[in-house]
């Protein structure tokens, strides 16, 4: 176990913590996208590491995600730890051969004599009035595809643990950040931590119902927690923290004590995360549910612009509350 | 551009024009088995013959080293041999053995070895060009002095992926060489019908030094070849070369029926006149540098290399079927 923590840090600040502390360790890791350097990201997720490490190794890259992408790929083959930044999530779709094809499945093919430890990280995330093209959570694209891990980090101290993780890690890693989250603030040691790619987090112990959630819909889950123990509803909040590979003994377990569970995503219901992990529940947790498996994602529409349409196409505290109050039946 | 390196010790120079003709032999010779494994129905899948385009791979893989990376096509049989492959172990990958270079797992269209610089072959078209880029981008970085050859057809030129990283290849000076191979034909459509404008002027404008050449003349393309590899290497930046050359099959051993698309006196003019081994073996008669039994010898020895390879194939096992689930993550 790490240290306690004694400070709060944001979770961009989580982020860019694991990046400096990587860097410093392993010359080998350098950062490549769009204004990642002076700009630091749009974001300013990365602001400062330009300074540090200097230009070889934080690269400005033209408006190129294919490109980049791929020569991250062959970088990765042949020496380096590419970390390659894709602002928004939703271009993630202009590196899909990148990935799917070439990164994802080269260990495969060449009979595991080639390795490509790269990590992609990039957002996820609505509301925050960006449209169709700026705020989808794609992260379902990636979690269909064998060779690939897919991480969705919740709180500052998962997405420092779990990053550094990806970093080391030797495969192609996903790592799905909610832009929402950036400025969310908790406890992160100053100390050196790591976190294992593959083991779910029991965010909050409860009795009645398992809210699982992934990324920002642990903080709905656990928003809608508060307004459920209010109602006298334990709710128990479980976060998988990676979906590939993915901890089932944790969500089983969870269920099969509560015997109810809602799954929370934030990318889109039909096809996606949810039914995966529903799937793995209803096998896992049959004989022990007293209903079925709900699921909230996102609705099956492009995002909209207009706040309060983009508004109802996502889970909130107040839905999910509602759902898992009908669940309970109270 | 024409120039031939000239040589600066003759036996050596000699040495390397008749090895350069006992490559191109071999190539030639592997891919008549490959056909016969093919029409005797003792290979799965497809199988993409390289015959009459030897000169390129040849050509091209004699100006590296060996630890120089290279990464190739669907129609890639020649670039592995060229860059040392060794038969037996090619022969079991086409038969799905265990013995093969990926253990089965990759099959003709995916042969990788890292003990020759291969990144590996591609069957998305222009699949491999980030690849090798980021292979260059790499060694750069690293300061290992290697060169990164990324083989294509004409076809990939309607890849957009290929300009993006052209693009950075010329913007971080990166050491990697695209080759082009110009067979004339996209699969079954002549390249006119899909390429507009000019082929070189796609690399020019990104500031890349371009070369056409004679894919049939082996001098030639290792001329110049030499040359882009020699500047990359010193660190002035990438080079595209244009080998214009034939493919004396179809797209596949199945193609067979291909007057549709283009004729038999076209074939055959290419096949008599413009022979890259013949057109060698005479001007090493004509240039006295070797006698015509040398070159007969040539040709047998590596005839029954080839037949002992493809025993060895044949005879090889299977991967167990308990080997379908390794190699998925490093």
């Amino acid at each position: 176990m790490p240290e306690i923590a004694d400070r709060e840090i944001t979770f961009a600040q989580a982020v860019r913590e694991a990046l400096a502390e990587e860097m410093r360790l392993d010359k080998t890791v350098c950062i490549m996208g769009e204004d990642v350097a002076e700009a630091g990201t749009p974001f300013k997720v990365l602001s400062g590491l330009l300074e540090e490490f200097g230009k070889d190794r934080v690269l400005d890259t033209p408006i190129s995600e294919a490109g980049f992408t791929g020569l991250a790929v062959g970088a990765a083959m042949a020496g380096l730890r590419p970390v390659v930044d894709i602002m928004f999530g939703d271009f993630i779709t202009l590196t899909m051969d990148q990935m799917v094809n070439q990164a994802a499945k080269i260990h495969y093919m060449s009979g595991g004599k080639w390795r490509v430890p790269m990590v992609m990280r990039t957002t996820m995330g609505a509301t925050r009035r960006s449209a169709a093209q700026h705020s989808q959570s794609l992260h379902a694209w990636y979690c269909h595809v064998p060779g690939l891990k897919v991480v969705l980090p919740s709180t500052p101290y998962d997405a420092k643990g779990l990053l550094k993780s990806a970093i080391r890690d030797e495969n192609p890693v996903v790592f799905f950040e909610d832009k929402m989250m950036y400025k969310l603030k908790g406890p992160v040691p100053t100390g050196e931590y790591t976190l294992p790619l593959g083991v779910a987090d029991i965010k909050r112990v409860g009795e009645d119902i398992s809210l699982i959630a992934t990324s920002s819909m642990v903080q709905v889950a656990l928003g809608a927690a508060v307004l459920l123990e209010a109602i006298g509803v334990s709710a128990e909040v479980i976060d998988p923290r990676t979906l590939w590979p993915l901890d089932e003994k944790t969500l089983v377990d969870s269920a099969k004590k509560t015997s109810r569970a809602i799954i929370l995503d934030e990318g889109y219901e039909r096809y996606g995360v949810t039914a995966e992990l529903a799937a793995v529940i209803a096998a896992g947790a049959f004989y022990d549910l007293d209903a079925p498996v709900k699921r909230m994602g996102a609705m099956h529409v492009p995002i909209p612009f207009s706040p309060p349409l983009e508004d109802v196409t996502v889970p909130t505290e107040q839905t999910v509350f509602e759902a898992a109050r009908a669940l309970c039946g109270r | 551009m024409t120039a031939t390196a000239q040589p600066t010790d003759v036996s050596q120079q000699l040495d390397l024009w008749l090895h350069m003709y006992r490559q191109m032999v071999a190539i030639r010779e592997f891919e008549a088995q490959v056909n016969e494994l093919y029409t005797r129905a003792l290979m799965p899948g497809l199988a993409h013959l390289y015959v009459g385009e030897e000169a390129v791979a040849v050509g091209v893989c004699e100006a590296l080293e060996r630890t120089d990376y290279i990464t190739s096509t669907h129609r890639g049989h020649g670039h592995c041999l060229a860059k040392g492959a060794s038969p037996d172990q090619m022969f079991a990958e086409l038969l799905g053995k265990k013995a093969g270079y990926c253990k089965g797992k990759g099959g003709s269209m995916h042969i990788a070895d890292p003990a020759t610089g291969n990144l590996g072959a591609n069957a998305i078209v222009c699949g491999s060009a980030g690849i090798a880029t980021g292979a260059a981008f790499a060694a750069q970085r690293l300061a290992n002095g290697r060169v990164a050859v990324c083989f294509f057809g004409e076809g990939a030129l309607g890849q957009g992926v290929l300009y993006e990283v052209m693009n950075l290849a010329s913007l971080f000076k990166l050491p990697v060489i695209y080759v082009c191979e110009n067979n004339l034909y996209t699969e079954y459509t002549h390249y006119s019908e899909t390429t507009a404008g000019d082929i070189l002027s796609r690399a020019t404008a990104f500031g890349i030094e371009a070369a056409s050449v004679d894919g049939q003349d082996v001098r030639a393309v290792y001329g110049i070849a030499k040359r882009l590899v020699d500047r990359a290497r010193h660190g002035d930046g990438p080079g595209f070369l244009l080998c214009n050359t034939y493919r004396y099959h179809g797209h596949h051993v199945g193609d067979i029926n291909r007057e549709y698309y283009r004729s038999k006196q076209e074939e055959l003019k290419w096949k008599t006149e413009r022979d890259p081994i013949t057109n060698f073996g005479k001007w090493l008669l004509e240039q006295k540098l070797a006698e015509a039994g040398e070159l007969e010898r040539v040709q047998s020895e590596l005839e029954l290399e080839m037949k002992k390879a493809v025993e060895f194939a044949v005879a090889a096992p299977y991967p167990t079927v308990d080997e379908v689930g390794e190699d998925v993550y490093a």
